[in-house]
């Protein structure tokens, strides 16, 4: 059994709606794959594993620790849609300072009954700038798309499950 | 008949023509981002640019002369590519979930054609202003490329010269020519040809955002 990692960082959630897009194609990959930490499986840390895929980008301490913990023990680790590949929409706040983003969230927004900025320590600090998950760790192979296609998520695992360099076609190939 | 040779083919031209303009002529096409046949050349983008009897030149802004043998889908050249429209990526803010023009972007057309998946190197995110004065045309200025085509095209054809490019390097900037540097305070009109040549989604008609479907944009 290949195993298989998924997580969500500052992201959507939307890569991991696509992936189970593949629909009945989930049969047959759940054949073949087991799944270890992942949203689908609730586990919360990661084991060693044949392919990690990485979903959203990096926007604070926690995201870059759980990057680093899927680089340490999979095998193979994969850039899953346009936030971990470019930072994406998250990102379009690296135009403000982080203070005027938690003021707009947290004083001054509408509708804001007791303005404050959370500061639980259980809270992960939030970084400076929103950044793609290469800044962090190496990533082997990227999967663009906002979301990426169902397709395109089983071209690539159709291709690591086999041992394979995967090849996306043109027409799977999309920031959007 | 006057020949080049490009990637083996021969490839006819007549005098005055660009080794891009012979190429497009004859459908074997050199990608390019800052050229629009009928527009002076401008060679700022570089995707085009082309081996010739083993010189690196812009296929948009070299004369076609007889014999030439120009090398232009090669691995190096395809490489080369890439890491232009890589750096094109990551020079600006390129959010293309957020875009209007995404489906219809020709720099996002040429990096699908390059095969580009990430942008490899650090993101800039650079600061850049809005300007969304006008009532019915908005400048990003976020996803201008600097290919001076609408400069080009309110110049010489819509005879206005509303915009400019300034600055050199990382402080290259679209600048509009009015008192107030605001698109309002020109005299452009949404009619006006510069307003609809800009490749990439930086100059926009105000109203008409995701008009057409995702499925039925130019290039999906
Ligand atoms: S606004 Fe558009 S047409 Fe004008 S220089 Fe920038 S990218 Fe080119």
């Amino acid at each position: 059994m290949i195993r298989l990692a998924t997580c969500s960082l500052c992201g959507c959630f939307g890569c991991h709606m696509s992936f189970l897009d593949m629909d009945e194609k989930l049969f047959d990959l759940v054949e073949k794959v087991e799944f270890d930490r992942s949203p689908f499986t609730d586990i919360k840390s990661v084991g060693k594993c044949d392919i990690g895929l990485i979903e959203g980008g990096l926007c604070n301490e926690e995201n870059v620790e759980v990057v680093k913990a899927f680089r340490e023990n999979c095998g193979i680790l994969v850039a899953v849609g346009a936030c971990a590949i470019n930072g994406g929409i998250p990102s379009m706040r690296n135009h403000f300072p982080l203070e005027a983003c938690l003021a707009e969230a947290y004083l001054d927004g509408i509708g804001i009954d007791h303005p404050q900025i959370p500061s639980d320590p259980e809270l992960p600090r939030l970084l400076d700038k929103v950044m793609p998950v290469h800044e962090a760790v190496k990533i082997d192979y990227f999967l663009p798309g906002c979301p990426p296609p169902a397709e395109a998520f089983e071209v690539l695992l159709e291709a690591l499950l086999k041992g394979e360099e995967p090849q996306l076609p043109t027409n799977l190939i999309h920031y959007d | 008949m006057k020949t080049i040779h490009l990637d083996g083919h021969e490839i006819p031209f007549e005098d005055g023509q660009t080794v891009m303009d012979c190429a497009l002529a004859a459908d074997k096409p050199i990608a390019h981002l800052c050229h629009l046949p009928g527009y002076t050349p401008y060679g700022s983008c570089r995707l085009c640019t082309v081996k010739i009897d083993g010189r690196f030149s812009s296929a948009c802004t070299q004369p076609a002369r007889e014999g030439m043998q120009v090398e232009s889908e090669t691995e190096e050249l395809k490489e080369m590519r890439l890491g232009i429209l890589r750096m094109l990526f990551v020079e600006g803010n390129h959010y293309c979930p957020s875009c209007e023009k995404s489906g219809s972007c020709r720099l996002q057309h040429a990096a699908y054609n390059a095969g580009m998946l990430d942008p490899h190197y650090r993101p800039f995110y650079p600061k850049r202003e809005m300007d969304a004065s006008h009532p019915d045309i908005l400048i990003d200025n976020d996803r201008c490329i600097f290919c001076a085509l609408c400069v080009r095209a309110s110049r010489d054809v819509d005879g206005k010269a509303v915009f400019d490019i300034s600055g050199r390097g990382l402080a290259t900037r679209l600048v509009v020519n009015s008192k107030s540097g605001l698109l309002v305070d020109t005299d452009i009109s949404v009619e006006d040809k510069a307003v609809h040549v800009c490749p990439v989604g930086a100059i926009l008609v105000k109203g008409r955002g995701f008009e057409v479907p995702i499925g039925m944009r130019l290039y999906d």
